[in-house]
């Protein structure tokens, strides 16, 4: 086939300003130009955002799944992290 | 672990309401399942930009027209997004382009069928796309998260497509005797097809159990089928329409419409490819593909040579 594939690339859209942009999925595309095009065609036919990022996905390094338990169960047993863990007065509002 | 316990733990997951992503470990059939449903479902959106596309040109008004083209464009982003999906699992865009070109991989045998009058689109918009939504709808709580998203997403785009269907139908059979005529001859001919998307009758169809216990599918074949004819038959009497079933009548007793056979040998002969329109359809996907492949190379060689300016301009 004449094809070699085009490179995938991951679209984010910040859907208003005053909000943090969001994975919304990806796209094939050559090059970054016509990666953003491509997402304003394909992500946002109806004012889902006012802008958009690209980048290809290769250059994305992901945690592994397998290592969950030692990336995130040690947060579990620190609860002092939370508000709650502290024991205040009823009578002390707003705190 | 060994694979047992692995399948073991994945089901609690499953079980627990989990969503599955594509780095988990997962079994090796749910992956091929998967790959093949989305796959599926992607082509069947491609492929069913075609019998519309025919009448873009034709379409009666400007306001038609407009609808039409959203409509048919939605259509190519929903089979993106679903081939998105799909590569999450480690399949390539080329080799699902292949299997879709080469025949190897099936689409909704409802695009089989050919749009013959204005009428059509309307029965397309307002049945073949009422029968995708209520498949959908169940489908945005699958327990494969990338699929799932890629619902949610198609599910919001998709109710205009009924909508616009239907208010088509609505004017036809508000207007003349020749129109309303025409109406009713493309209710004929697509309810059949469109109850057989729902695809074979539970008992005939081997896979469904497991697609349960997966979550992938949370209702079976004949449940969402019997959906579709009760959401569909008060609105083919707004219409003034009727559907071509002299068995069709509402059983007070199970709360539901009961409704004819099916002749599944119909079903069954158009998935083989001897549908009206099977080798039309491939025929056009191929050629698509085939003309467009100067703009890949285009696009490519234009990124190249963009990247070789600049690492020029950074040398200086």
């Amino acid at each position: 086939m004449a094809n070699q594939g085009l490179p995938i690339w991951e679209v984010f859209i910040r859907s208003k300003n005053g909000l943090e942009h969001r994975h919304v999925g990806s796209l094939h595309a050559a090059d970054a130009e016509m990666a953003l095009e491509n997402a304003r065609d394909v992500y946002t036919r109806r004012e889902e955002g006012v802008s958009l990022w690209v980048v290809e996905s290769k250059h994305i390094t992901a945690s592994n799944p397998e290592h969950q338990g030692e990336l995130f169960e040690p947060a579990q047993d620190k609860v002092y992290r939370h508000p709650t863990f502290y024991k205040l007065p009823d009578e002390l509002e707003h705190m | 672990m060994n694979t047992q316990d692995l399948e073991k733990k994945f089901q609690d997951r499953i079980d627990a309401g989990e969503k599955i992503e594509p780095k988990d470990w997962m079994p090796e059939k749910y992956r091929k399942t998967h790959i093949r449903q989305i796959s599926q479902h992607a082509h069947s959106e491609i492929v069913g930009m075609l019998p519309e596309g025919n009448w873009i040109s034709r379409a009666p008004s400007l306001r038609r027209k407009v609808a039409l083209l959203a409509k048919v464009q939605d259509e190519g982003g929903h089979g993106l997004y679903l081939y998105s999906a799909a590569e999450t699992l480690g399949i390539s865009r080329d080799e699902l382009f292949n299997q879709l070109h080469t025949g190897k991989a099936k689409y909704s045998s409802i695009f089989n069928y050919p749009a013959l009058t204005w009428a059509d689109i309307g029965a397309i918009g307002w049945l073949v796309d009422g029968a995708a939504i209520i498949n959908q709808v169940m489908l945005t709580r699958t327990s494969f998260g990338p699929y799932a998203r890629a619902m949610v997403r198609i599910c919001k785009e998709e109710s205009f497509h009924q909508r616009q269907g239907y208010e088509i139908l609505l004017t036809l059979c508000n207007g003349t005797e020749v129109q309303k005529a025409m109406a009713q001859d493309a209710l004929n001919r697509w309810w059949w097809p469109s109850l057989m998307m729902f695809g074979p009758r539970d008992e005939e169809s081997p896979n469904t159990a497991q697609s349960v216990k997966w979550k992938i599918k949370r209702k079976t074949n004949d449940e969402l089928r019997q959906q579709f004819v009760d959401n569909t038959i008060p609105q083919a009497e707004i219409l003034g329409i009727t559907v071509p079933d002299p068995d069709l009548k509402w059983n007070e007793e199970r709360g539901h419409y009961d409704f004819g056979a099916i002749d599944w040998s119909e079903f069954w002969n158009v998935v083989k490819g001897n549908g009206p329109c099977n080798k039309e359809r491939l025929a056009a996907r191929n050629a698509a593909w085939d003309n467009g492949a100067w703009v890949r190379e285009a696009a490519l060689a234009h990124s190249e040579k963009q990247a070789k300016r600049e690492e020029l301009k950074q040398a200086i």
